[in-house]
């Protein structure tokens, strides 16, 4: 087996872009980094393949990212106010499947909030297909697999 | 050391503690009424625990609680249902631990003792030790009293209650007109959201028939809709009313044009619906089925609240567990219709995510005003939770019933009452 590490270089270093976005809540830069027909999903199942065709926690094409971002920013909504600190670690990066038009990879995610002066932890396994632009990607489908996604979460007033 | 045994009888303390236009804030804190509770409330009336869609074939299972304790619905090889308890028998292991399934028995991981999805007794490892002292057929999973309505199962612990239908009562209409939504198909659930919040489960009890929040809490969810959608969610001078049916349920109509969803068919489609309704055209749907499925799409224009732990909240099931005094855990049930068209299932599912869930655009706002009221109940010595809006504006409905304006709060003060009622049953002052 080969790793092109170089690949594997310019793919996390991608992710680490979008995290960092995410952490410090640049959602406006973090909308450009998407395909106008790009995915954002976090299941509740994470064995299913349609979402689609299933309930998930979100889907989200174009304009419900555009919404979630300008509801988080609005001010009007007391959860986002109440200062959702986020830190995550995005790692064991891994490339899956790649060609010429897509990159798929997934990776290891730990996202700690600190929220009410309590920290919550999601550990998550985040599958990513990215489309080359330029000397870098452009995000077609982020699928968030929450460790806990079927259980009883607390509610979630930040992007994943 | 030597403690000092209360002879106060938390009981009646708590039945004390609900006035008519006001309650306790120790209602929402007070561990030993939460423990009451459990006993006076939950183990002494139906209980619901689950739609008979989530259990459509033999061998069908899903799992639920009854206040703290774990259930079973199964439906067996005949396809009637049963409601047991999962407990084996034998050491008190849980028999079953997934959320949903398709199973031929249910098996106890600790000695094996299995059990068919009736609750029988069918297989003990090694029998011939228990020869002259132990009958299988005296030992099944404890089978509960159940009935529904509507596809709506319910259970209780008590033999000598009055029928569910006698329970349910005047909220027998509202349930009939909310299963309308599967738009000419029978209801089906489609999943479902779960997210718990640290307060008691009588702050969400309030909340589905708590109009008043909806644009303070919701203001960023309604900056999120498209003009005519927002105009619909601006009910609070409309003509919407709060009625209350009796045993603590009630109904918070917010849109009366959505009361009946097979009323008005001949309207036309509006604009923001069109491409749901382009949609279903391309399947060859007629306009008449395609008008009926997309006034069926958004749901009821009401929340029904049935006590104590279940609101058909305009397009889903809203559930509660209470899990401690500060704990509660609640699923966002979505719906759609069985045998529906794909298309409309999924819009449903779509418009489900939108709001509800704890990555919806409604529930994380409705979450933090619960954790602030819990955190709140901590307060000062005696406080008390105002439940009096509305109160010096009473009428009598149509049917019968004391009803007030969409914000009012006679929904809360019904299933006060009926709290009260069921606190202070069997005891003495």
């Amino acid at each position: 087996m080969t790793v092109d590490a170089n690949l594997v270089n310019n793919v996390t270093a991608f992710i680490w872009h979008e995290a960092d976005l995410l952490d410090h809540k640049e959602y406006q830069d973090w909308l450009t980094l998407w395909n106008d027909s790009g995915l954002y999903i976090v299941p509740t199942d994470n064995n299913e393949t349609d979402y689609e065709a299933t309930l998930n926690l979100a889907l989200d094409d174009k304009d419900m990212r555009r919404m979630r971002v300008t509801r988080l920013e609005s001010g009007e909504s007391v959860s986002a106010g109440a200062a959702s600190m986020t830190v995550r670690m995005m790692s064991r990066v891994r490339i899956v499947e790649q060609n010429e038009e897509q990159v798929t990879a997934r990776c290891a995610m730990t996202l700690n909030e600190l929220r009410h002066g309590k920290l919550i932890t999601y550990p998550a396994d985040v599958e990513y297909i990215l489309t080359p632009k330029g000397s870098s990607y452009s995000i077609q489908r982020k699928v968030v697999k929450l460790l806990h996604a079927d259980g009883y979460l607390r509610t979630v007033s930040f992007i994943f | 050391m030597s403690e000092l045994i209360s002879l106060e009888n938390i009981s009646l303390k708590a039945a004390d503690m609900v006035e008519e236009g006001r309650v306790h804030k120790d209602l929402y804190s007070d561990p030993a009424i939460y423990e009451e509770e459990l006993d006076k409330v939950f183990n002494s009336t139906w209980v619901y625990i689950g739609h008979e869609s989530e259990v459509p074939e033999a061998g069908s299972f899903k799992t639920s609680y009854i206040g703290r304790h774990p259930v079973i619905l199964s439906r067996d090889r005949k396809k009637n249902t049963h409601v047991l308890l999962n407990r084996c028998r034998h050491r008190g292991a849980t028999v079953c631990e997934h959320r949903k399934g398709k199973t031929k028995a249910f098996a106890c991981p600790y000695h094996g003792w299995g059990y068919g999805l009736d609750g029988s007794l069918r297989g003990v490892p090694k029998l011939e030790e228990y020869d002259g002292v132990l009958d299988k057929n005296e030992l099944p999973l404890e089978s509960l009293r159940h009935e529904s309505y509507q596809g709506l199962v319910f259970a209780t612990f008590k033999d000598d209650i009055e029928p569910l239908e006698d329970f349910l009562g005047k909220a027998k209409k509202w349930i009939d007109l909310f299963v309308k939504q599967g738009g000419g198909f029978p209801l089906k659930v489609l999943g479902e959201h779960r997210f718990n919040f640290p307060g008691n489960w009588k702050i969400q009890l309030e909340n589905t028939t708590d109009a008043y929040h909806f644009p303070i809490v919701h203001k960023s969810f309604v900056s999120s809709l498209d003009d005519a959608t927002a105009d619909i969610f601006d009910f609070l001078d409309g003509e919407g009313f709060v009625e209350d049916l009796g045993n603590g349920h009630s109904v918070m109509v917010m849109i009366p044009e959505l009361i009946d969803l097979e009323a008005d068919l001949d309207q036309p489609i509006p604009a923001r619906f069109e491409e749901l309704a382009q949609a279903l055209r391309e399947e060859g749907q007629s306009e008449e089925q395609i008008k009926r499925l997309v006034r069926a799409s958004h749901g009821t224009g009401f929340n029904l609240n049935l006590f104590p732990n279940v609101s058909c909240s305009m397009a889903f099931f809203r559930v509660l567990r209470p899990v401690s005094v500060n704990e509660t855990e609640i699923q966002h049930v979505a719906l759609g219709g069985e045998g529906a068209p794909a298309v409309f299932n999924q819009k449903r599912m779509r418009l489900h995510e939108h709001f509800q869930g704890p990555m919806g655009f409604g529930t994380p706002d409705d979450g933090e005003a619960w954790e602030r009221v819990q955190k709140g109940s901590m307060a000062g010595q005696d406080g008390w939770i105002l439940v009096n809006r509305g109160m010096g504006k009473l009428f009598t409905t149509p049917d019968g019933n004391t009803a007030g304006a969409v914000c009012s709060e006679t929904g809360m003060r019904g299933a006060y009452q009926h709290y009260k009622k069921m606190m202070a049953a069997g005891e003495e002052k």
